[in-house]
């Protein structure tokens, strides 16, 4: 028999199928049905646990998602390790290795449990008031350096593991007419109900099997048959239908705006030996024209002092590892009921041969419908009077019975309690649902739901408990998700439980308050409550963040409404008046790799790759990410470093001619009879008179006055455009213009087509520029007069139709060449081979940034950030001076933008010509500025020029301009430099090099 | 993920085909020239924030591509109405918060 504690018969386990596994090295035996907790239940293991700060010994106390004690790892190897997994939700296969969490060197003895011994010094708020000093290297110096790290150490949860993630996780998106979440009665009601009319129906459980609170039925007949044979035909009748999609395993864990779901499905980690390529979980995004919201109630713990003892357990739990999977959680039970749902479990146990020593009811008067049968069993009931202590060192083995605190000592081996249902409005809260309290049910139920959702909350979440109630209101939902007026079905129910009210808060109050605990997993008690509620915490919101009650993992499932009512009675006001902390997304923890899904490594971020990038890799380039761009940053030769490729790569584009793949840059083709018209309206510069077959720099600024965008314009046709843009800006320069297009100017007969991807664009730079183009190209006079800068012409190249521009970014004889992406690497090896003929090199993005700093030309996101203005870079001349309005024309003459003392891009050159500065380094007027100084400005750009033979660096200064000749100072860590403020053009100031 | 009714394909797509635009009927004057410095310093900066109704653009980026504008209440995050650039607010009626 698998496990001494296992009944004979009955249940929904398989007693023939034995399975194996370890807890904590330990090999145990189950049964296929078994979960991890059932199993060791079966074996007599109660110790699964230490609590968070005390590192108290703790049991197994419910059966479901809402455990707060029985956290285990579980490893499958090769990474494959969950931590923080509920032992109550993990379903049991032959080989499954668990290792309880949180002690140490063991479960049995282990050295944290001192703390309990300082348990005065840990109570609530102690982080915020023990760990606050030396202050001597700074306010939070001992907290960050000594205490933080401790703690974390000492209380910390599950561990990480460090390997990545072996598994594949999928994503599904579903639409459906009615979501059904939660399969017990209501649920499965009203999935039936809704699939008779033939909807769409979606029904997610989070168990293994679908059922709910009738998986654990023993006595209870529905329709005259037993609640098994009642439900294996629901499921059938369900599963046989086309139009119904079931989902057991699969926990609903976040309800969002328009009736938005997101299910978690489990999909292997219950397989003993799952296919490697199955992927482990399925991330479903549910679109659902109505919800029936079928959540359930979660059982309240009773609080009385050292109730957290191994072996005391919740009364429903313990009904439910009898019934359903056949295991005696002990052999002599005292039940503490302050429900009538406990007289029932009660019952169950005593015909499942436990001994049931005594039922305590904190009731003055008792339970009411069941009593008579508990009595006619022969249970003795004492009403009025509480568990005021217990005994028992890692197992409960004794409980003092009483009042106040007087009491008589009854042995036991487990003790089940229920201080009644919880109605879980977690999904139907985070729906943003609002919720009221019911005096009545002494619960917080659905009240109205929020605009935009569709949905109904059915049976116990709604506080309609007990199955018939359950059957009858998920039935009807489930018809009036689907548009049946008021078709109700009466299911008849034998022997339901009627009355599921309970008590909250303290069982005792004012005894043994610091052992009494409210929350298990964070070790919050009745004293740590009251104590924040003394030291003036009204909110319950503040009161959770200061005590961290129903902060852990578990997010206070049994333990808020206690919580609540201690406190709300501390203050003696309503539960209502306290108020009620905020439900939030996971109702249970979701792995990482089911949001993340295929969105991890490679997969992670989209990239995009040139024409020309498989060229640049073949011959070894060194990449840069540039946006999602890949582009290749130097061509390092033999073993040079960056320094040496780019000194070499500048070199020879400024003595002979090199390559640059220019196709990131962004392109638009701007088409209309008011192209020019709308260009001029955008851009600083004058579009309307530019010439067919001209080009012109164009700067963009943004309604504020300050650069956004530039890039060279060409006008292909008197109603045709070539715009480009910088890598970065693309995107965001078309939807600019679309803006504008649509919404500002819409009179403009104007079209914008991205044309960024449609052109591989190859630079050709240097004074041997057009010698390496004339072999190649067809119909295109090169000549100096015939082509000359800043001209664009259409031609062929390599038998290719291209659009070639004579421009220059590097300060040298130039030309760029546009020709349809799928020619791009074909032209570009074909322009290697005459570059090749002349010596050049391809270059990369680095000695790009070289070449035009040395001649002072700007880059938009380096020299600009937002705040610059076209004067603040030299580049006043460029605005068209009889333009009449521009995006951005009307804020040049703001106060702030024509005010003296703005910063103006200067050059810096240093003192000593071997020191490259560091960009982003700051500008002052003295050296050795006193600390509080303000800057004058900050270096943009800094680099080694190898043409000129020492370092250059470009810099935004404070009326740099009129600082030309001035020494400055860039205070740095390792000493102040001076530098020379010089004009921003480091080489061939009058522009002579671009006649090559 | 909301879904919003995009006024050019009469049809609600999901939130992740469209992008934020911000407030509507900021009206770029036609001669801003004759803007004091005060008013064209409103017109760039000053936005209203209001917790409740409030008009503002998106485009159907991905999508038709269209600027549009929408009411949206702020506290609800609930979008009542969408239409068309360069039409008027239109006014809402008690029901528009009811549902869908």
């Amino acid at each position: 028999m698998a496990g001494l504690h296992r009944t004979n018969g009955g249940g929904r386990i398989d007693r023939k199928k034995r399975l194996s596994f370890t807890f904590d090295g330990k090999s145990y035996e189950g049964v296929a049905g078994d979960t991890l907790a059932s199993a060791l239940l079966a074996n007599g293991v109660h110790l699964v646990g230490r609590s968070y700060k005390y590192h108290r010994p703790r049991g197994i106390l419910s059966a479901g998602a809402e455990e707060p004690n029985a956290l285990v790892a579980v490893d499958r190897g090769d990474g494959r390790s969950a931590p923080n997994l509920r032992a109550t939700q993990v379903e049991l296969y032959d080989g499954l290795v668990a290792e309880s969490q949180n002690r140490w060197p063991s479960l049995a003895y282990d050295v944290g449990a001192v703390n309990g011994l300082f348990s005065p010094l840990l109570a609530a708020g102690f982080y915020y008031k023990t760990f606050m000093g030396p202050r001597l290297l700074g306010s939070n110096w001992a907290w960050h350096k000594i205490y933080e790290p401790l703690i974390r150490r000492a209380a910390g949860l599950g561990k990480a593991p460090t390997q990545p993630d072996p598994d594949r996780y999928a994503n599904g998106f579903a639409h459906c007419d009615v979501l059904v979440v939660g399969a017990g009665p209501a649920g499965l009601a009203a999935a039936l109900a809704a699939a008779e009319s033939g909807a769409r129906v979606i029904l997610c459980d989070e168990q293994a099997e679908l059922g709910g609170s009738l998986l654990s039925e023993w006595s209870i007949e529905i329709d005259g048959v037993p609640a098994a044979a009642w439900l294996a035909e629901a499921v059938r009748t369900l599963a046989a239908s086309p139009r119904v999609t079931l989902l057991p395993r699969t926990q609903a864990f976040g309800y969002f705006a328009q009736n938005f779901v997101a299910l978690a499905e489990r999909l292997t980690d219950h397989l003993a030996k799952p296919e490697p390529s199955a992927p482990r979980e399925r991330l479903w995004q549910v679109r659902a024209k109505h919800v029936v919201l079928a959540t359930g109630a979660i059982e309240r713990p009773v609080v009385f002092p050292d109730n957290d003892r191994p072996g005391i357990m919740l009364a429903d739990a313990a009904r439910t590892y009898v019934n359903r999977y056949g295991v005696r959680c002990g052999s002599r039970a005292v039940v503490v009921a302050a429900c009538d749902s406990g007289y029932a479990t009660a019952l169950d146990l005593r015909r499942a041969g436990v001994d049931v020593a005594m039922i305590v009811d904190p009731r003055p008067s008792g339970g009411s419908a069941v009593s008579g049968a508990v009595k006619a069993a022969g249970i003795a009931v004492e009403t009025g009077a509480t568990v005021i202590a217990t005994r028992g060192r890692q197992r409960v083995s004794a409980v003092q019975i009483g009042r106040a605190t007087s009491g008589t000592w009854v042995r036991c081996d487990h003790v089940l309690m229920t201080g009644g249902w919880t109605p879980s409005v977690h999904l139907f809260s985070q729906s943003r649902g609002k919720l009221a309290w019911d005096e009545a049910a002494q619960a917080f139920l659905p009240a109205s739901v929020a605009p935009g959702q569709s949905q109904r909350s059915v049976g116990a979440c709604r506080g309609a408990f007990g199955i018939a109630a359950a059957l009858e209101d998920g039935f009807a939902a489930g018809g009036e998700a689907v548009g049946w007026a008021a078709r109700a079905r009466d299911f008849k129910v034998a022997s339901d439980v009627a009355d599921f009210s309970g008590v909250l808060g303290a069982s005792n109050p004012g005894a043994h308050e610091s052992k009494a605990f409210v929350d298990f997993q964070h070790d919050v008690t009745v004293r740590d409550l009251k104590l924040a509620a003394q030291e003036g915490f009204r909110s319950i919101e503040h009161v959770k963040r200061y005590t961290t009650t129903g902060m852990a993992t578990d997010q206070g499932k049994t333990s808020n409404l206690n919580a609540l009512a201690i406190v709300a009675d501390h203050l003696g006001k309503p539960v209502p008046a306290v108020g009620l902390t905020t439900f939030r997304q996971p109702y249970t923890p979701v792995t990482f790799g089911t949001i993340a899904g295929a969105s991890r490594g490679d997969l992670f971020d989209p990239v995009r790759r040139t024409p020309c990038d498989g060229w640049a890799q073949a011959v070894g380039a060194v990449f840069e990410d540039v946006g999602a761009w890949k582009r290749a940053r130097h061509f390092p030769e033999g073993s040079e470093d960056m320094h040496a490729a780019v000194a070499r790569e500048c070199r020879i584009v400024r003595s002979a001619v090199g390559m640059f793949d220019a196709s990131t840059l962004g392109k638009i083709e701007v088409v209309g009879p008011d192209a020019a018209e709308f260009l001029e309206r955008l851009y600083i510069n004058p579009f309307q008179k530019l010439g067919v077959g001209r080009c012109r720099y164009g700067v963009l600024l943004n309604e504020a006055g300050f650069i956004i965008d530039d890039g060279v314009i060409g006008r292909i046709a008197a109603d045709r455009f070539h715009v480009t843009t910088t890598t970065g800006g693309a995107a965001r320069v078309l939807n600019m213009m679309e803006d504008y297009a649509q919404t500002e100017f819409p009179e403009l007969k104007v079209w914008l087509t991205s044309t960024t991807e449609q052109w591989a664009v190859i630079a050709v730079q240097g004074p041997k520029a057009r010698e390496v183009l004339a072999p190649l190209v067809e119909g295109v006079d090169l000549d100096a007069t015939a082509f000359p800068h800043m001209s664009v012409k259409a031609g062929r190249i390599c038998d290719v139709d291209a659009r070639i521009f004579r421009v220059s970014f590097t300060g040298e004889l130039g030309f760029e060449i546009n020709v349809p992406a799928d020619y791009g690497a074909a032209v570009w090896e074909a322009v290697w081979r005459e570059v090749q003929k002349h010596g050049g090199c391809a270059y990369g993005t680095e000695s790009m940034h070289v070449l035009r700093a040395e001649k002072g030309f700007i880059i938009v996101g380096q020299e600009t950030d937002g705040t610059v203005t076209p004067d603040d870079v030299g580049l006043g001349w460029a605005i068209g001076k009889s333009k009449r309005d521009f995006v951005g024309l009307r804020s040049l003459s703001r106060p702030d933008i024509v005010r003296s003392g703005r910063k103006q891009l200067v050059g810096l050159l240093t003192a000593d010509p071997k020191l490259v500065l560091e960009e982003g380094a700051q500008v002052t007027a003295e050296a050795k500025p006193r600390v509080g100084t303000p800057a004058l400005g900050h270096v943009t750009s800094a680099y080694w020029s190898a043409k000129l033979g020492r370092s250059i660096a470009l810099a935004l200064v404070a009326d740099g301009r009129a600082r030309i000749g001035a020494r400055l100072n860039i205070p740095m860590p390792s000493g102040d430099v001076s530098v020379d403020v010089v004009a921003p053009v480091f080489l061939d100031p009058k522009g002579e090099r671009l006649n090559g | 993920m909301l879904l919003i009714h995009c006024p050019y394909c009469r049809m609600a797509r999901p939130e992740s085909e469209f992008r934020y635009g911000g407030e509507a009927h900021v009206v770029r004057p036609a001669e801003p020239a004759n803007v004091s410095d005060a008013d064209w310093a409103a017109f760039l900066y000053m936005r209203a924030n209001p917790k409740g109704i409030h008009a503002e653009r998106w485009r159907h980026v991905h999508g038709c591509g269209r600027f549009f504008n929408a009411l949206r209440n702020t506290v609800t995050d609930q979008i009542l109405r969408t239409y068309p650039a360069g039409t008027p607010q239109p006014a809402l009626d008690a029901h528009a918060e009811d549902g869908r």
